[in-house]
């Protein structure tokens, strides 16, 4: 179907066919039906994603705040000032004009409106020209902010006085060409300065790298730990299995909300349990508070408590994912190995050290590296658990935090490349891990 | 009685197993009747001590149920004398029948942990291979407990809360039992107002119409898409199969600004068309790499017999690869589902107008001061029953899609 079509209309992604090619003509014909197969695809991925990544560069570099996203519009109301209803009597049509934004010029406004039938204009604005019952007026430039005003003097005639229609039923269009700001050519750096020089970005970093470090080791231990206990069969096995992928398939507005409510320092149902074991004197802020004194032999250290709870959080969130993926290598590793050591005199613990351990290391280190790298980019947990707040903001809230809190879309996406460039990092180790992996 | 590490390690594991019994019994107790129990730690633990000490009292061959029986009373008699006979704090003449099941449940839940735990273990001194078994055995036995709480607790105080009301939460945080006298319609008071007032069947309507549209969405484009990598030739091809992985590893948060910026300004931003295109952009990329993993491994001399016989390529793909790919769909469709499902950053980020929330969004909202919590909390139950429920319905074809997929999240 589709080659019939491509042979006659040569398509962008078609090779040309004067090309020489190694490829003879069936392969050719092959190769241009995978290629409007992929089309879809190649679409919407470019569009939505590898556009977004690289117009973040852009953005990065233009001082565009969140209120510039409505590019400046003349906005016009009509009004009548006099009697429609008095034949012979003279009124005036009014438009009001002005421009939307406070800072930007718009160039070329375009007034256009009809006239209701049976009245005559009589003097016009020196802007407009009419032409029977068409207005048309235009202005070389509206200034930001600026506000003006058309008038027409009309009179009635007999029939339109005995029954007036008000000229305001017909709505005025106005258009107008406003610079904007995406794509003009003003750029800045004032965006990486700004957050560069922030000492707060630093700070932002730590927390990401201990956030992402921590998070991923804790759901990765508990998955191993979880797997290890589900791995032989026993009565509810199954039911367990499926218990434990709550976290990950419940959403995270659900869950994350509910681990805030069970917190909450207040009236949360794990602060009333700690208190009632006399565990705590009084409801301890898990999500709001930043640093937690704690005496060690006279040394007071500062317990990152926040911090601390939104990693125990990520990793209960995410322990079923490695759960699984460790459990079903766990599965595949022959009993034989088991067998033989037992009979060598092996411990448990033994077994699981010099067998399990090394056979789970290529599906642990893929499951960091995949892990580590989804920890990085994760938003939404921390967003809803504390709002970047308590010593918990990361990378990405910064992200919002710039772009949104603040109104400052350049920042924002001046952040935004900012983990790019740590990502290509982590991407560039990854890819070389696995090859030396595969070969 | 010999005394060596086995007595050891057995009173070890008792007073672990007796802790543990008496603070998940009492907190139990509690979370689920409102008495107001404060379990002691030190009761169970001796108990569960004793308890471990008079089941290694004889050779594991020799222990008879009459053995367990003296153990299982000798954790009641342990604990009410160490708590002067009120083992949650509470005089035993309060609430007498569910403290007496307390006392009954701790005492056979730590002879049962003890039994298995000291199964073929005696008192004198142990091989290594044994006192091993014994530490696996207790990880094993605690892991069991500390996952079932971390999972059940959060869940059981999320359905719990959302079935009370603001004074009786605010009264006692503890108190999450269910007073069924007050009828059905104060119960599920808090739903009722959702739906009737939060507008919550119109955000349901919008969440299964974006989630069952991505899936359409994604699959019209990934099948031809993974059909081409998996068994067309082209160039590029071998390169194309491993760099969509990368595509995982794209940040949302990143593409939040730029997409914000441009569907601002294209009108595309607060409208659910918007939403359908972002979707279906970061589940095709995962859709197709699993799909090609799965026809590959399809026969391929069926689809050369098919076209032998005059079935175009698109007559082979509907007639032969998808009826063979079958499952591989339904997981990619439940994985893509519940993806779209649970997508709260664009549906944040792009809806302001509530008459297209979708229930994400529609959770959010419910958090605010002004809401009562157990509004948020009946919004987030209402967000994961049907996807709890579809999992579990479709639990084989989900784990599947999970773990082929090698899933973002």
């Amino acid at each position: 179907m589709t080659t019939s079509q491509s042979t006659k209309t040569p398509s962008a992604t078609a090779p040309p066919p004067k090309r020489k090619s190694k490829l003879g003509p069936m392969a050719r014909r092959e190769a241009r039906l995978a290629l409007w197969m992929l089309a879809p695809t190649f679409l919407i991925v470019m569009s939505v994603v590898l556009f977004p990544l690289l117009a973040n560069f852009w953005i990065s570099v233009k001082p565009v705040k969140l209120s510039d996203l409505r590019p400046p519009t003349p906005v016009v109301s009509e009004r009548v000032r006099g009697d429609m209803d008095v034949a012979g009597q003279e009124f005036r049509i009014q438009y009001r004009m002005r421009n939307s934004s406070r800072k930007g010029d718009i160039t070329d406004v375009v007034l256009i409106d009809t006239l209701p039938p049976g009245i005559t204009i009589i003097t016009d604005d020196p802007a407009c020209t009419v032409n029977g019952s068409d207005v048309r007026c235009t202005l070389d430039q509206l200034e930001a902010g600026e506000r003006t005003r058309l008038e027409l003097t009309a009179i009635a005639d007999e029939s339109f006085a005995a029954n007036p229609v008000s000229p305001r039923d017909s709505e005025p269009t106005v258009t107008g060409n406003a610079e904007n700001i995406l794509t003009n050519s003003e750029f800045t750096l004032d965006n990486f300065a700004r957050i560069f020089d922030s000492r707060e970005f630093w700070s932002v970093l730590w927390v990401t790298l201990a956030y992402t470090v921590f998070g991923t080791l804790g759901a990765l231990v508990l998955g191993l730990f979880a797997a290890q206990m589900l791995n032989k069969p026993f009565a509810g096995r199954s039911i367990l299995r499926g218990l434990f992928l709550f976290p990950y398939v419940a959403p995270v507005i659900a869950v994350a909300f509910t681990w805030v409510i069970l917190l909450d320092p207040f009236n949360g149902t794990f602060n009333a349990i700690l208190q009632r074991m006399n565990l705590a004197d009084e409801g301890v802020n898990f999500f709001g508070q930043r640093a937690l004194p704690i005496d060690i032999f006279g040394m007071t250290i500062e317990f990152p408590l926040a911090l601390a709870t939104v990693i125990a959080f990520e990793a209960w969130r995410y322990f079923p994912l490695s759960f699984l993926f460790i459990l079903a290598r766990m599965q595949s590793i022959s009993s034989d190995m088991y067998e033989a050591a037992e009979v060598d005199g092996a411990t448990p613990l033994q077994q699981f050290w010099h067998i399990s351990l090394p056979q789970l290391l290529g599906i642990l280190s893929t499951l960091f590296l995949l892990r580590f790298i989804w920890t990085f980019n994760k938003f939404d947990d921390i967003f809803l658990l504390t709002g970047g707040a308590a010593g918990t903001r990361t990378l990405t809230v910064d992200v919002y935090e710039q772009g949104f809190a603040l109104s400052n879309l350049g920042a924002g996406a001046a952040v935004a490349v900012a983990i790019f460039v740590l990502l290509l990092i982590f991407a560039v180790f990854y890819f070389k891990f696995v090859h030396r992996e595969d070969s | 009685m010999r005394i060596g590490t086995g007595l050891l390690l057995g009173l070890l594991s008792g007073l672990l197993w007796g802790a543990i019994a008496v603070a998940i019994t009492g907190i139990s107790l509690t979370l689920i009747t409102g008495l107001a129990a404060t379990p002691i730690m030190s009761a169970g633990a001796l108990g569960g001590a004793v308890n471990a000490a008079i089941i290694l009292m004889r050779a594991p061959k020799d222990r008879t149920p009459g053995l367990y029986m003296v153990a299982f009373a000798a954790v009641i008699v342990a604990m009410m004398l160490v708590s002067f006979g009120a083992p949650f704090s509470l005089a035993f003449s309060q609430n007498s029948l569910t403290q007496a099941f307390g006392v009954g449940v701790i005492a056979l839940s730590v002879t049962f942990a003890n039994r298995a735990v000291l199964n073929d273990i005696h008192s004198g001194m142990l091989k290594r291979y044994s006192i091993d078994l014994v530490i696996v055995r207790v990880l094993k036995g605690f892991g069991f407990v500390f996952f079932s709480v971390i999972v059940i607790l959060p869940f059981y105080v999320m359905v719990m809360t959302s079935l009370k009301n603001q004074q009786e939460l605010f009264l006692n945080p503890l108190d999450l039992s269910i007073n069924l006298t007050q009828g059905a319609a104060s119960l599920f008071d808090s739903y009722v107002e959702l739906f009737t007032e939060f507008n919550f069947g119109r955000f349901l309507l919008i969440s299964t119409i974006v989630s069952v549209s991505t899936v359409i969405i994604t699959l019209a484009f990934s099948i031809p898409g993974a059909y081409a990598v998996a068994r067309l030739n082209f160039p590029g091809q071998t390169v194309l199969s491993s760099s969509v992985l990368l595509i995982y590893l794209v940040p949302m948060i990143v593409l939040v600004i730029p997409l914000y910026a441009v569907f601002s300004q294209l009108g595309l931003r607060n409208t659910v068309v918007g939403l359908l295109i972002v979707y279906p952009a970061t589940t095709v990329p995962v859709a197709l790499y699993m799909l090609q993993g799965y026809f590959r491994g399809l026969p391929a001399e069926l689809e050369e017999a098919g076209l032998m016989d005059g079935l175009s390529r698109f007559g082979v793909i509907v007639k032969i690869t998808l009826p063979l790919a079958l499952p591989a769909l339904a997981s990619v469709s439940l994985y893509v589902f519940m993806i779209a499902w649970n997508e709260f950053l664009f549906a944040f980020m792009f809806l302001d107008d509530p008459d297209i929330f979708t229930l994400s969004r529609g959770v959010v909202s419910l958090n605010s001061s002004e809401v009562p919590r157990q509004h948020l909390m009946a919004g987030a139950v209402i967000a994961t029953v049907p996807i709890l429920v579809i999992f579990l319905w479709f639990e084989r074809f989900l784990v599947q899609g999970l773990t082929a997929g090698s899933v973002k999240g």
